[in-house]
């Protein structure tokens, strides 16, 4: 099984690969780990005429301690994420995702930039980035754009990513001191990827918690935040304020999940994230 | 595209169409069919190979993408005549049956316990989670991996060949 012939281009640079999008036009894509563009081309369902390869553009592999946020470049793997050590101490939600996504081969080649890029609806970082409140770098032909992740996704494998921009980075603001955070989640046994994630983030005085799997895209769920936010937690009244997490949200029913099940199912995660998060459990 | 990738030690370099997938190049241009291939869409682990010492599943890289990187596959994994540690606890603790997926399973295992060299039952379940494997039912594999990492703790000497 392999996919439709293409041309093969290195960008030794962000530049360089943004004058080839420009150049090539709507017929070429870029890939990094490949972990979610060739299985699409396998299937034939994606056919570019080109591939532009940005692995080998330096500068774009790195977690960087910038005070405030993380930086996470656009071609850190999934297994840097688990392992490296600025991960663990400021933003250890997502070396939490990190273990839940795929298995090792997958996390060896998967990358950090294709997942916002790709905007996988069932992916389980968006659960934990729009918790976070992450932002998505990106560079185009007009230069650097710095958006919430929030506003970056729209739907499914659709973000605000122009057609000649490169994602460059996701930064991921420090939290308080006394967070807690947890990641809750339901795989398809079969592909891994999340029927419904949940991530969880409890700070002093404020709870946030993001979904995905659900719907076209990851979301937080606002109204259970607002009635969480400074109240006691324990495990009743995190139950009560999670019950009902995805009303008002179009969720999906397929073949792997009905809507009604995985709207229950989704209460019962967020409840045990949370309180996973708030250290009861 | 021409292309160079050095395989267990040597270099194999050949002119190949972009789509050629890593899995085809160490099959069928160099001859390297210890490297299986089951499910061909990412899922199956029989295809996984070690990449600059990673495990990848190379039914989903393209070969161009491993130019000027180094692979090991089964074939690499014990000189001539020799068991890799993993190998000769595979034989000794029926990690296999039809040993489809064996190639994929011990490139798997290889890493692994690199990464962990003492992994607990439950580490090696979720280490192997990529890695089908349809005859054993796994315990087998799993206890396989248990004696494999006692083995190279007391030194992990290549092993003959078993009889
Ligand atoms: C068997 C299997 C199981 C998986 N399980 C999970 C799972 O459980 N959870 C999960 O979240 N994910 C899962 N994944 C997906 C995996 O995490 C992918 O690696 C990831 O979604 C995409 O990253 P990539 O680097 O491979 O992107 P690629 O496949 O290279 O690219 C994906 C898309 O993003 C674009 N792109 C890539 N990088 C950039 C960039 N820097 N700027 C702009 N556009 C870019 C590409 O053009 C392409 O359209 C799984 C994948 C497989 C094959
Ligand atoms: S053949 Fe590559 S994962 Fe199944
Ligand atoms: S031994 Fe037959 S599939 Fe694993």
């Amino acid at each position: 099984m392999y996919p439709n012939p293409f041309e093969y281009h290195r960008a030794g640079s962000v530049e360089e690969a943004i004058s080839l999008l420009q150049e090539l036009g709507e017929d070429a894509k870029l890939i990094a780990g490949g972990h979610s563009l060739l299985p699409t081309m396998k299937l034939r369902l994606a056919n570019p005429a080109h591939l532009i390869d940005i692995t080998g553009i330096a500068g774009l592999d790195h977690v960087t301690d910038k005070g405030d946020y993380i930086e996470i470049g656009a071609l850190t793997r999934h297994v840097t994420l688990l392992k490296d050590p600025i991960i663990a101490a400021k933003a250890p939600l997502l070396a939490l995702i990190a273990n839940e996504v795929g298995d090792r081969q997958i996390r060896a080649r998967g990358t950090i930039g294709g997942v916002v890029a790709h905007a996988d609806p069932a992916a389980d970082y968006p659960a934990g980035l729009v918790a976070l409140e992450a932002e998505v770098v990106t560079l185009g032909p007009g230069g650097e754009t710095v958006t919430p992740i929030d506003d970056f996704l729209i739907s499914i494998y659709t973000t605000t990513l122009g057609p000649d921009e490169v994602v460059t980075a996701v930064r991921v603001p420090v939290q308080p001191e006394g967070t807690g955070v947890a990641y809750e989640k339901l795989a398809n046994q079969a592909s891994g990827y999340a029927i419904i994630g949940v991530a969880a983030v409890v700070s002093p005085g404020a709870v946030k918690i993001g979904l995905t799997g659900l719907s076209d895209r990851a979301f937080r769920a606002r109204e259970a935040e607002m009635s969480l936010a400074g109240a006691t937690l324990d495990l009743a009244s995190i139950k009560a304020a999670t019950r009902g997490i995805t009303a008002g949200v179009e969720v999906y029913g397929d073949i792997h999940a009905s809507e009604a099940y995985r709207r229950r199912v989704a209460d019962g995660l967020a409840a045990r994230a949370v309180a996973k998060a708030a250290g009861l459990s | 595209m021409k292309t160079s990738i050095t395989i267990n030690g040597a270099a194999y370099a050949a002119d190949v169409e972009p789509r050629t997938l890593l899995v085809q190049f160490l099959r069928d241009n160099a001859n390297l069919i210890g490297t299986h291939t089951g499910c061909e869409t990412s899922q199956c682990g029989a295809c996984t190979v070690l990449l600059d010492g990673e495990p990848v599943k190379s039914c989903t890289v393209l070969a161009v993408q491993a130019d000027g990187h180094a692979v090991t596959t089964v074939e690499g994994l014990a000189p001539a005549g020799f068991l890799h540690p993993v190998q000769a606890a595979f034989w000794e603790k029926g990690g296999l049956q039809c040993g489809y997926c064996t190639a994929g399973m011990l490139n798997a295992v290889v890493s692994l316990l690199q990464e962990n060299p003492n992994p607990t039952d439950d580490e090696i379940r979720h280490g192997l989670e990529g890695n089908i494997c349809r005859c054993t039912g796994y315990q087998g594999i799993v206890d396989s991996v248990r004696l494999a990492a006692e083995k190279i703790a007391a030194g992990g000497a290549f092993e003959p060949v078993k009889a």
